[in-house]
């Protein structure tokens, strides 16, 4: 009955909007959680509700407007209160408000069942990427990385084509098994984001210094996507959400891996590197931590994003730089950098940024000179 | 009643207005003040639509093509701050201060000298807000909420100037605010009771007390944020022990009654066009006063419905969803006791009354999608989607704007002596309604569809909706300034307007000459019950 309205309404707008629009675009998505499909469901009661209402009291006043005209020859009545129909237009109301509000308890009730969770996923939203940590004492905590947009400039600049997923796609997907009960701890690390996921039908504000939480249960393994929804600066409409839900087994393997992989990675990360491997890996992380403010030729948006070509800074003493790198400017969107990199990602972004750009110090930083610097401290 | 209007004619030779520019600079009198007001509202209205073009412009196809994003970011909070504060304000400001002297029988405001430096410290206020735009870092970027630390720590240098505007605005509507009530209070004509008041007054008293309440704490918001900024405080700063979330209590402790007070002076006016077309007394006069009352008191206890995302605890999610869906019943009154003034009434479908209807069909769609948006499990779909962009423009442009455009037209004669061109009212009337809705229809789907609100560039599934939600704006912003070409040619060319302009409208306004004189009521006119109850 509900799908058969919502197919009439549906393709009632998909004519008004002279059939350019596909008819999943009209409505909320059903989503592929139980708590989606309830909120899809309360969504369509409500929606229906007032439907029904507006059919009847806009009915009754376009009626008036049709019948009660003065060209009609109509002479217009006296009443002007009536104590019973006002109390019915009062009472009846509240009536119908209760009869939404229950099962809205009921959902949000639901929603809040926080807790039996089978792991946790620490969430953390920074100036335009999201970060996600493996709660996980078996292996320290350890697995942690940034997800960033992976939508390419060209693409945004209108010179090519755009990608099916544009604006949608990140350069590391974050991935959990299907049928657990994953538990969301999310927060923010500069300003206000907000992590949403519409097919799960969770959405929560992550705020600097609080801890909110979410969860999900999938039982669909596929990608689904989402987009940061507070504003939150300049790139906010450029940090979407991916999540890939693995079939359980597929999961474990992959976390199993990823860990060992990552745990591979930190072992070597103090070995000295050459020039080249520095302004290659450094070239590859300025575009994405550093590129979005300072731009793609280091020239900046002054005043508020300052250049990197041809800046003192850049130019300067090195473990100035290294160290402005790694501790942020309080005050300023300029981020410590040090919470979110390692020491062979600061040592080759600071490499590259001294020696590109028209900047030619010639200097090397290595990560042992940022694990120095970091010690030292 | 001829005596009356006879003495008035008499006092215009002793105290006409002033010549040049010092009229409008040095004047008292309500009826400059309030043509100030409309003047000054309706070139922030057009302001406020550029920007909104320039946003529609750049949302028309997906990805960047004329602005950047910072400054798209400037594009949206600037709309949102000029049209709330420089458009829709004013603008009832302005037809309170055309309107309230007349209908309760007044001379003037109580408090003349006051009502000039509550207008003539907007020019400054804006003059300084905009004026951020073309500095270096840009303007506030932040949203028309300004949610720290995007507004303190991570803001442009401008910022400062931007408290110091809206600490002006808020002197300015709490001047004006203490006027109204001053005048309404002590300046009635003997007779008129409070519950004999029109409901153009009664609903601006209500606005009164609601502004007087809130635009100290929008005030306190602000001081906050400046300290924060430059006084090294943490009000709003986690890392010093602030609390950023503290800040959205603060903010829409003042943004919801702000609502309410964009929309209630609507009501009034609403309640005023639709018996006069009717030609039938507005049904429920008394159960309408007591719903603008609940309502405005409901608005202090449903600020957080704006924040269902932040992490609130069950209970307080629950109180809030709660209260807000209780709006839901005086709104309701106020829709069917329209209906039913409208109701076997000898209606006719001039301008005002076109303008009045397309307000009630249009607002109630608003008022539904307020519903839904107050279901707090559904409403962490819709939060921060085109969804809310669909629901708050649905209630403030054909809601809280139509009922300017409505009064403006209905009032026309009585301010100026002449009529407007109804052939070019209805051409006006019907460019709006179709704009409007082509506007904004399309955005509850992209909404629901998923997409977030203030971002420069959308995914490409979005594309279609977004297109025909451009093509509209450009239709509705282009028939605003058909709006002004109309007014001032009937200014200039309108036919001579009738005392009472029109059949049915009732009200003591209307037993003055038309146009009004410039001292009107200097003696207090006789109330007749059959003259303001209608």
């Amino acid at each position: 009955m509900k799908h058969q309205l919502l197919r009439i309404f549906g393709g009632i707008a998909a004519l008004l909007s002279a059939g350019i629009a596909t008819a999943d675009e009209l409505n909320l998505r059903v989503g592929v959680t139980d708590i989606s499909r309830q909120v899809y469901d309360l969504h369509m009661t409500i929606f229906l509700i007032c439907v029904a209402i507006g059919v009847v009291v806009l009915g009754v006043l376009f009626w008036s407007v049709f019948a009660h005209r003065k060209s009609k020859g109509v002479e217009p009545a006296t009443f002007h209160e009536s104590t019973k129909l006002e109390l019915a237009w009062t009472i009846v109301p509240t009536l119908i408000l209760i009869v939404m509000a229950i099962p809205a308890t009921q959902v949000l009730v639901a929603m809040y069942d926080t807790g039996g969770e089978d792991m946790s996923i620490e969430v953390r939203g920074y100036q335009w990427k999201w970060q996600y940590k493996y709660l996980d004492d078996d292996y320290n905590n350890t697995l942690s990385f940034f997800s960033v947009m992976s939508t390419p400039r060209d693409e945004i600049y209108n010179q090519s084509a755009k990608a099916e997923n544009y604006l949608l796609e990140v350069d590391e997907y974050l991935r959990i098994p299907t049928n657990r009960k994953v538990r969301f701890l999310i927060t923010a690390e500069d300003v206000i984001h907000a992590w949403w996921v519409p097919d799960f039908g969770i959405k929560r504000d992550a705020v600097p210094g609080m801890l909110n939480e979410l969860w999900t249960i999938v039982e669909e393994p596929g990608i689904y996507r989402g987009q940061c929804t507070e504003l939150c600066g300049k790139d906010h409409g450029f940090m979407p959400i991916v999540l890939e839900v693995m079939p359980e087994a597929e999961f474990d393997a992959w976390y199993a891996s990823r860990v060992t992989s990552e745990s591979v990675r930190q072992e070597s990360i103090a070995d000295a590197l050459t020039h080249e491997e520095l302004m290659a890996q450094g070239e590859a992380v300025y575009g994405t931590y550093c590129a979005s403010c300072h731009l793609a030729n280091g020239e900046g948006v002054a005043p508020v994003f300052p250049a990197i070509a041809g800046s003192a800074v850049a130019q300067g003493p090195r473990d100035d730089h290294l160290s402005l790198v790694i501790n942020g400017v309080a005050g300023t969107a300029m981020q410590a950098f040090g919470k979110q990199l390692d020491s062979a990602q600061l040592a080759s972004v600071v490499h590259y940024q001294r020696n590109a750009f028209g900047n030619d110090v010639g200097d090397m930083s290595q990560p042992q000179d940022v694990i120095n610097l970091s010690n030292g401290q | 009643m001829s005596e009356v209007i006879h003495a008035d004619h008499h006092d215009d030779h002793a105290h006409g207005p002033a010549k040049g520019l010092k009229r409008w600079l040095f004047t008292t009198n309500h009826k400059d003040i309030g043509t100030l007001y409309l003047w000054f509202s309706f070139a922030m209205f057009l302001i406020g639509g550029v920007l909104a073009l320039v946003i529609r412009a750049e949302l028309f196809q997906p990805g960047l093509q004329f602005v950047q994003p910072e400054f798209f970011n400037q594009m949206t909070t600037n709309h949102g701050l000029i049209m709330v504060f420089g458009a829709i304000m004013p603008a009832f400001v302005g037809l309170a201060n055309w309107l309230v002297p007349m209908q309760v029988g007044a001379p003037d405001m109580a408090l003349p000298r006051m009502n000039n430096l509550s207008f003539w410290i907007l020019p400054f206020a804006f003059g300084m807000m905009i004026s951020t735009l073309f500095m270096e870092g840009g303007g506030p970027n932040f949203g028309w909420t300004f949610y720290a630390p995007l507004s303190t720590t991570y803001a442009p240098p401008s910022v400062t100037y931007f408290i110091f505007a809206v600490h002006l605005m808020g002197a300015s509507s709490i001047m004006g605010s203490i006027n109204i009530i001053a005048t309404i209070l002590n300046m009635r004509a003997p007779g008129m009771t409070l519950m004999k008041m029109p409901m153009f007054v009664w609903t601006w008293l209500i606005t009164a007390y609601l502004l007087i309440a809130v635009m100290p704490v929008l005030a306190g918001a602000v001081t906050m944020m400046l300290f924060d900024i430059h006084f090294n405080t943490s009000f709003f700063n986690a890392a010093g022990g602030g609390d950023p979330v503290m800040f959205q209590h603060i903010l829409w402790f003042f943004g919801h009654p702000e609502v309410y007070i964009m929309i209630l002076p609507a009501f009034g006016i609403v309640s005023h066009i639709i018996p006069a077309f009717a030609r039938k007394r507005l049904f429920g006069y008394t159960s309408m006063v007591y719903a603008v009352a609940s309502i405005a008191f409901l608005s202090f206890i449903v600020w957080a419905h704006h924040m269902f995302t932040v992490g609130m605890p069950l209970a307080g999610q629950l109180f809030f969803m709660y209260s807000t869906m209780l709006i839901a019943v005086p709104t309701g009154v106020k829709v069917f006791n329209w209906i039913s003034t409208m109701w076997r009434g000898s209606m006719t479908f001039e301008t005002p009354m076109l303008f009045a209807i397309a307000f009630v069909v249009l607002f109630t769609m608003g008022g539904f999608s307020g519903l839904m948006l107050a279901i707090t499990p559904v409403d962490y779909q819709y939060h921060d989607t085109y969804f809310v962009v669909a629901h708050f423009h649905y209630v403030l442009v054909p809601g809280a704007l139509f009922s300017i455009i409505a009064a403006v037209y209905f009032w026309f004669p009585k301010w100026t002596g002449k009529m407007y061109d109804e052939t070019l009212g209805k051409i006006h009337f019907w460019l709006s309604f179709v704009g409007v809705n082509v506007t904004f229809f399309p955005q509850h789907f992209s909404g629901l569809a998923g997409m977030p609100r203030r971002i420069p560039d959308y995914p490409l599934q979005f594309a279609d909706f977004n297109m025909i939600s451009s093509v509209g704006a450009f239709i509705f912003g282009l028939s605003q300034v058909f709006f002004l070409y109309v007014i001032i040619k009937s200014i200039r060319s309108g036919a001579p307007a009738a005392d009472r302009s029109w059949e049915g409208a009732k009200g003591l306004e209307w037993t003055l000459p038309s146009p009004a004189p410039y001292h009107s009521f200097t003696h207090p006119p006789v109330v007749k019950d059959e003259e303001v109850l209608g």
